[in-house]
């Protein structure tokens, strides 16, 4: 359903990612590590359609209504419209537009794209409160402004709410851990875990392998210089725990 | 995206209107003035006050304590007047120019019969003259006069004497003076005791001629208990040279009145490369002259490459209330000073003011604002919330606060925020499947919330319409 062919992309002139070949069935969880400045969160930034990066070379195919298609032709929007979600490492903050607002702005985007009828104001409330309940969160998030004054772990589960709301098929998790405590961890982790399905994958861009703990992976790529150098199952992840990443690059 | 549409959509009203006018030659003397007040048959009272006030203009210099740059203008240099060739104020439609319907139509103000808003009367403004107004009988049968400033004189010539200059003197200002000397029309409004007016009024102004300044002044006069919303819209041709308007405008609230007063201002705002435009140097202030009374400015500033304007309250009556409340965007190379006064001199008076910038490209927008309690003004309150958002890295955002206290019981509250709008912010939006224009939209809704909810809702849709395209332009 995801597949990534020899790409080859960068930013202000310099090669980052140098020739990354990937593929995710639905239903999967891919973990990929590395060290900073490997390439991870371009990789992601180059999925999700951010202006500042380039592609040079290579393909990033999605199944789009059971066809193959090359996402990089596709606007950022499109492609977030087609199932494609990035989870920040750093959301960004917006203020004077309320969480709920943007929800359903987001939501109804997606539904005109796919041909459905969009929801009104009253509906989607009633929607989103589900969604809430569903990942144990507090429903005062709607009212707030996107991602002002939220906490660090605010600002993550706020992601994972967004990721319930709009359902998407591929979704990229770009250091959800990062600057998390261990109950934040535990919450976003059983977010995720519960929007697991048969029809979505994930791919989690994490250093650590604590959050492994809580997301289990069904297989682990490391990445060194723009490419993955070793892939493997959940006990990859586990030797990079003890050995570093050193051991598996040299 | 090519060059050519987007430039068409940079302003959409900047069409010129080919007809045949009446205009005085170029300069400005006693003579010109003469001639101004011969040909709208004014009594005697008003080409007196013309005159005062010409005598005055000559010996002032030009203001130069706002943050705007433009060349020294040449007062000998524009035309005073200019009017449609045909007769101005006209009893039916028939009568009326076709070019010029046409032009309102095309204006988004259809002016005949069938196709007139019905929820709201318009008085349309062509250069110097007003058309026509429309639904003037219906309000008649209220007791309303809503006119030319020209004909209303005729029919009111005692009110028009007890207030005009009553608000704004004609020694206020160099440009209150300019504006006393020459004011070519504009709009009347007398609501009557306890008359709570019906429909928004709503005058709209179109500067056509070259060369030619707009100085229309107008003046709104609320009986006791009596209420009125109404509001104001200007567009411009667009020319590379500069367009002077230099607008006076006069509110009196008697005791428990209130005006509500809206301005979606849209003049050409010159070029990119900031040639061209309208220098808009307007002096508009509302008195609450009886207790109890209320005047609510609200502005949508989007236009005029040059803005000198500063809606105040005279917060006169015990218990008056001022509000002000301000959206102003500038973009390309447009300077915008504006503002506010609020002049607590009743007991428990009460203002409120805020002010939403959004400054663009290289432009420069300050909030120039005055808060003065006097010490006749016990348990006087103000509160003033001023927010600049910036687009992009080259704008540039001021907030000059005065705040002068004379009364130890005063409550003043000042609060400030400064915030940019982002291409990360624009990213994020697009990465959840919304698009460049409704992200703009959502961002500048949620920015200016407080200042839209105050509009008349149609004009609020037409104000956010307008703000956004202006900021697609910037945003990037």
């Amino acid at each position: 359903m995801f597949e990534i062919k020899n790409l080859h992309a960068g930013i202000d002139g310099k090669e980052v990612i140098k020739g990354l070949n990937l593929t995710v069935n639905p239903g999967e969880v891919h973990a990929i590590m590395g060290p900073n400045g490997s390439g991870k969160s371009t990789f992601s930034k180059v999925v999700a359609g951010h202006a500042d990066y380039e592609v040079s070379e290579g393909q990033v195919l999605l199944d789009i209504h059971f066809k193959m298609k090359d996402i990089l032709l596709l606007a950022p929007d499109e492609r977030a419209r087609n199932g494609v979600f990035l989870a920040f490492q750093y959301p960004t903050e917006v203020p004077g537009v309320n969480n709920l607002e943007f929800l359903r702005a987001s939501f109804n985007a997606t539904m005109r794209e796919q041909g459905i009828q969009e929801m009104d104001a009253t509906s989607f409330e009633a929607f989103v409160l589900k969604k809430i309940e569903f990942l144990g969160m507090k429903p005062d998030f709607l009212a707030r402004q996107v991602n002002v004054d939220f906490s660090g772990g605010e600002k993550k589960r706020n992601e994972v709410l967004q990721m319930a709301v709009l359902s998407p098929r591929l979704c990229i998790l770009d250091e959800i851990d990062s600057g998390l405590d261990v109950d934040s961890l535990k919450a976003v982790a059983d977010g995720v875990n519960r929007l697991r399905s048969k029809e979505n994958a994930f791919i989690l861009i994490t250093h650590y392998q604590r959050l492994l703990d809580y997301i289990v992976p069904d297989k682990v790529h490391i990445f060194n210089d723009g490419r993955i150098i070793k892939s493997g199952g959940k006990e990859l992840a586990k030797e990079v725990e003890t050995l570093g990443y050193d051991h598996l690059i040299h | 995206m090519s060059e050519a549409p987007l430039t068409n959509r940079e302003y959409k009203y900047g069409f010129y209107t080919d007809i045949e006018t009446e205009e005085f030659p170029k300069g400005l003397s006693e003579s010109i003035i003469r001639k101004i007040s011969a040909i709208k048959e004014e009594p005697d009272f008003i080409l007196d006050f013309r005159l005062k006030a010409f005598r005055h203009w000559i010996t002032l210099e030009e203001p130069k304590w706002a943050n705007v740059k433009y060349p020294k203008i040449d007062f000998q240099d524009l035309k005073y007047y200019s009017a449609p060739k045909k007769k101005p104020q006209l009893s039916s439609l028939e009568e009326v120019d076709p070019d010029i319907l046409e032009t309102f139509e095309r204006l988004g103000i259809p002016l005949s019969e069938q196709k007139r808003l019905s929820g709201v009367a318009v008085d349309a403004v062509f250069d110097s003259v007003s058309i026509m107004t429309t639904h003037k009988a219906d309000l008649a049968k209220f007791g309303i006069y809503f006119g030319s400033l020209s004909e209303g004189v005729k029919e009111y010539p005692d009110i028009v004497k007890k207030y005009l200059g009553s608000v704004v003197p004609y020694k206020d200002n160099f440009y209150a003076a300019l504006n006393s000397a020459v004011f070519s029309d504009g709009s009347l409004v007398y609501i009557p005791k306890g008359v709570r007016c019906p429909m928004d009024l709503s005058t709209y102004f179109r500067i056509n001629a070259r060369e030619t300044g707009q100085f229309e002044r107008t003046l709104i006069i609320a009986e006791e208990g009596s209420y009125v919303s109404y509001l104001e819209g200007c567009t411009a041709p667009m020319r590379d040279e500069n367009q002077l308007h230099a607008a006076v405008v006069e509110l009196v609230a008697l005791r428990d009145a209130e005006i509500k007063y809206s301005t979606v201002q849209n003049w050409y705002a010159g070029d990119k490369e900031g040639k061209g435009g309208v220098y808009n140097f307007v002096t508009k202030r509302g008195l609450c002259k009886g207790d109890n009374s209320k005047i609510s400015w609200t502005q949508v500033e989007t236009g005029s490459s040059v803005t000198w304007k500063y809606p105040s309250v005279i917060l006169q009556g015990d218990h008056s209330i001022g509000e002000f409340y301000s959206v102003a965007l500038t973009n390309f190379k447009m300077q915008a000073d504006t503002g506010t006064k609020m002049i607590h001199l009743g007991k428990n008076t009460t203002s409120k003011i805020v002010s939403k910038g959004i400054t663009c490209d290289e432009s420069i927008g300050t909030y120039r604002g005055q808060v003065r309690i006097a010490a006749s003004a016990e348990n006087a309150r103000n509160y003033t919330c001023c927010d600049s958002m910036l687009v992009g890295d080259t704008s540039i955002a001021c907030t000059v606060p005065y705040i002068e206290v004379k009364n130890k019981s005063a409550v003043v509250e000042h609060e400030a925020s400064t915030s940019k709008i982002s291409s990360d912010q624009i990213f994020y939006f697009k990465s959840r499947g919304i698009g460049e224009e409704e992200a703009i939209s959502l961002l500048l809704n949620g920015f200016c919330r407080d200042v839209f909810n105050t509009l008349p809702a149609e004009f609020a849709v037409e104000a956010v319409k307008l703000l956004e395209l202006k900021l697609e332009n910037s945003v990037g």
